[in-house]
């Protein structure tokens, strides 16, 4: 799943549509994965990653990862 | 430096800043950021108590100009008065239930070396409120169904077939979302007494609402597009607050509706975006907006364009603006002295 390419973020997880106008506030971790959306990381190198740097199981980042895209996605901010 | 554009003299109408803003001072500081310091502003108003008669730093001089009501030979002798005076380059009209007159008496205006940048008569009466809907089936454009109302007793027909909530619109302004028979009754009594008939009942949809400022050609092409999303709207649905966006499907509509009607001037689709996807064209607003500045704000200025090409200048399309622009409306008490509401209302002139 990709973020779509104009989606405008900032770096403290502010989030602009600007086909519709939506915007969204995320906290500090969504602003960590939006920026490696945006430079197309892929699923495997984000979880990696967040592995690597918290204190997180496996299969609790699968279901947090999945209620992020789910979140993504009814927010339309994801390529169909 | 000087140029062909330097002490330009522009009359503009719609000097009503108030909460349910006419589109005058926006047009008038978009002028001014774009022509400078050097550009005369002359106010036309219909009322002592239009803020923009009041605001000097904006509006040089102001007349008082007769109600639409009055005919257009009543206009045209007002506004050869005001052109011995003012030496008019051209006139931007703002308010929907002038055009008439100024676009009837353009070509007089036009003898007068006053220029206009106008839709025609008949392109003002294809997206006239009571044809909307026609025009769309037309042309493939999603528009509400509606009704017209010419008596209480029609407001039966359409609650029948829209149920509630619908919209209950006025001929030429104003629009009230009702969710009762009362409140339509109600609604349909108030926009008949200011307005007239026919009043319309308007289907209701549900969805984001979207405005489009275009600038049309005469030719089927739009020289500019801005579409914004309104962000905050008033209890009368005017926009408070909105911010740019940009959408391909959103130009594309006003390309389509550029071309379906090869459109000569300013105007404003105002959208409703559906979860389904579909645009609705509510309305189309033969005029600059009230927040047309949002335009100059994010690129593309189109009172400067519309004045260009009015005085004859080839003006290249605009390709891009800025999306996330943000316009937040807000109040202001200014202050002037009663000796200028006298002169405005026992002279005509200020």
């Amino acid at each position: 799943m990709k973020l779509k390419s104009n989606i405008a973020t900032s770096d403290n997880g502010f989030i602009f549509n600007p086909s519709t106008g939506d915007s969204f506030s995320g906290n500090e971790m969504a602003a960590q994965l939006l920026s490696a959306m945006k430079s197309n990381k892929t699923e495997a190198e984000i979880k990696q990653d967040i592995l690597n740097r918290y204190d997180v199981s496996e299969n609790q980042l699968d279901r947090d990862w999945d209620n992020w895209m789910l979140q993504l996605k009814e927010a339309n901010l994801l390529e169909i | 430096m000087a140029n062909k554009y330097d002490n330009l003299c522009i009359a503009v109408t719609g000097l009503n800043a108030n909460d349910n803003p006419g589109p005058g001072m926006a047009v008038i500081r978009s002028l001014k950021e774009y022509f400078g310091d050097s550009l005369r502003i002359v106010g036309l108003s219909y009322e002592s108590l239009e803020p923009g008669i009041y605001l000097r730093d904006y509006v040089n001089k102001t007349y008082q100009v007769p109600y639409p009501t009055e005919g257009t030979a009543a206009l045209l002798e007002r506004l050869t008065y005001i052109n011995q005076r003012e030496n008019l380059d051209l006139i931007i009209p703002n308010f929907d239930s002038e055009l008439f007159n100024f676009i009837k008496t353009a070509p007089q205006l036009q003898q007068m070396g006053i220029a206009t940048y106008l839709p025609t008569q008949q392109q003002l009466a294809l997206r006239d409120k009571v044809h909307l809907k026609d025009f769309g089936t037309k042309h493939g454009f999603y528009v509400p169904a509606d009704h017209k109302l010419y008596t209480a007793d029609d407001l039966q027909k359409a609650a029948a077939d829209f149920g509630f909530p619908m919209v209950i619109k006025g001929k030429f302004y104003e629009a009230y979302v009702v969710y009762t028979m009362d409140q339509a009754l109600k609604a349909f009594h108030q926009l008949n007494a200011t307005w007239g008939v026919p009043v319309i009942a308007q289907q209701y949809i549900k969805g984001n609402e979207i405005n489009i400022a275009a600038l049309g050609n005469g030719k089927g092409d739009n020289i500019s597009l801005v579409a914004m999303r309104k962000l905050y709207i008033t209890d009368k649905g005017k926009a408070w607050a909105g911010v740019t966006i940009k959408d391909d499907k959103l130009t594309q509509l006003a390309g389509n509706f550029a071309l379906a009607t090869n459109w000569k001037g300013g105007y404003e689709m105002e959208i409703m975006s559906t979860a389904e996807g579909h645009l609705y064209i509510l309305e189309v607003n033969p005029r600059f907006p009230a927040w047309i500045y949002l335009t100059a704000a994010a690129g593309q200025n189109q009172p400067a364009a519309l004045t260009k090409m009015a005085l004859g200048e080839v003006v290249e399309p605009y390709t891009d603006y800025q999306a996330g622009k943000l316009f937040v409306r807000y109040s202001w008490d200014h202050i002037a002295d009663i000796a200028d509401f006298q002169q405005i209302s026992a002279m005509g002139e200020l």
